[in-house]
């Protein structure tokens, strides 16, 4: 079945007609099938791309250079904490991953922030972790030391 | 914070299809009816969530997007169903609440969501990060508006 998938998603990324992965009796999968099988490898990538790094954002834009006032401030508090190597995945370049990144987080916006796999919020939640201190705990979680606590050091 | 002024002063400008006369100078409190989606975000939140306080705000003027747009919100719910709840899981309750809207004109939705006693020791709205022009010339947004028309 995965190499189905993978066949699936091949064609549909390179747009041949002529490559239409086949039923075993020889009949093309219907378009529907195809769509879907390309969004479930979607959904597959998805779930390896948020566990490969410690800390994931799906953004507007880059973090050199953020597309929308959201997904800056998401930038901005992790630079501020000195998180500075991170995965940044930019929704604007890909709508299926734009899209997909929704269907998977079952979130309906962007930015969205993952750490160590695991869900953590928009940009209103990092916020509110990075006001109330939540945020450097989570970090420490993570094995990262924030920025803020070396400041606090310094300022001591 | 002078190009934040400078935004708020700046008139809302009227669409030139139709005249709505004092409809952009109401209190934002108001419900107004030449607004569903905002009325429907009010009412979807008051039903669901019981609020003690509640506030919604158009910001799609903030916004790359044309004049009357529904597609920016900010919201401010106090209630006492979020008592116990992370965070994560109050604003999954609310996205949960405007599932129908978020998935059709409103493109994107800020939240604070508060019990009341978190309410009650910092009574403040959070202000929206100035806007980086992403939704210009982004045809999902389009799409996404010209869905709250119909």
């Amino acid at each position: 079945m995965n190499s189905l998938l993978r066949s699936t998603a091949r064609c549909l990324r390179s747009g041949a007609a002529v490559c239409l992965p086949r039923q075993a009796d020889g009949r093309a999968w219907p378009a529907s099938a195809r769509f879907l099988c390309a969004a479930a490898d979607l959904q597959k990538d998805l779930s390896e791309m948020v566990k490969k790094d410690k800390v994931v954002v799906f953004m507007k834009g880059t973090p050199a250079q953020p597309m929308c006032g959201f997904s800056n401030a998401v930038v901005q508090i992790l630079r501020m904490h000195g998180v500075d190597n991170y995965a940044a995945y930019n929704v604007l370049e890909d709508q299926d991953l734009r899209q997909g990144v929704k269907v998977f987080s079952n979130w309906p916006t962007i930015p969205q922030v993952y750490f160590n796999g695991e869900f953590v919020g928009g940009c209103d939640i990092l916020l509110q972790m990075h006001q109330n201190g939540d945020l450097v705990e989570e970090l420490k979680k993570l094995g990262i030391q924030s920025a803020l606590l070396d400041a606090e050091k310094e300022s001591k | 914070m002078l190009p934040g002024l400078l935004r708020c002063a700046r008139p809302i400008s009227t669409r030139l299809a139709f005249i709505r006369p004092l409809a952009h100078f109401r209190p934002h409190m108001d419900p107004d009816p030449s607004r569903p989606v905002e009325r429907s975000i009010r009412t979807k939140l008051t039903n669901t969530l019981q609020p003690d306080h509640l506030e919604v705000h158009n910001e799609s003027h903030m916004h790359a997007v044309p004049p009357g747009s529904e597609s920016h919100f900010r919201v401010l719910v106090v209630s006492s169903r979020f008592e116990g709840l992370p965070l994560i899981q109050r604003h999954r309750l609310v996205n949960e609440t405007l599932k129908e809207e978020l998935s059709s004109c409103v493109h994107a939705l800020a939240i604070q969501a508060k019990t009341p006693e978190q309410w009650g020791s910092n009574p403040a709205l959070a202000k929206s990060p100035p806007c980086m022009g992403g939704s210009r010339g982004d045809h999902t947004v389009e799409e996404k508006l010209k869905g709250g028309r119909e």
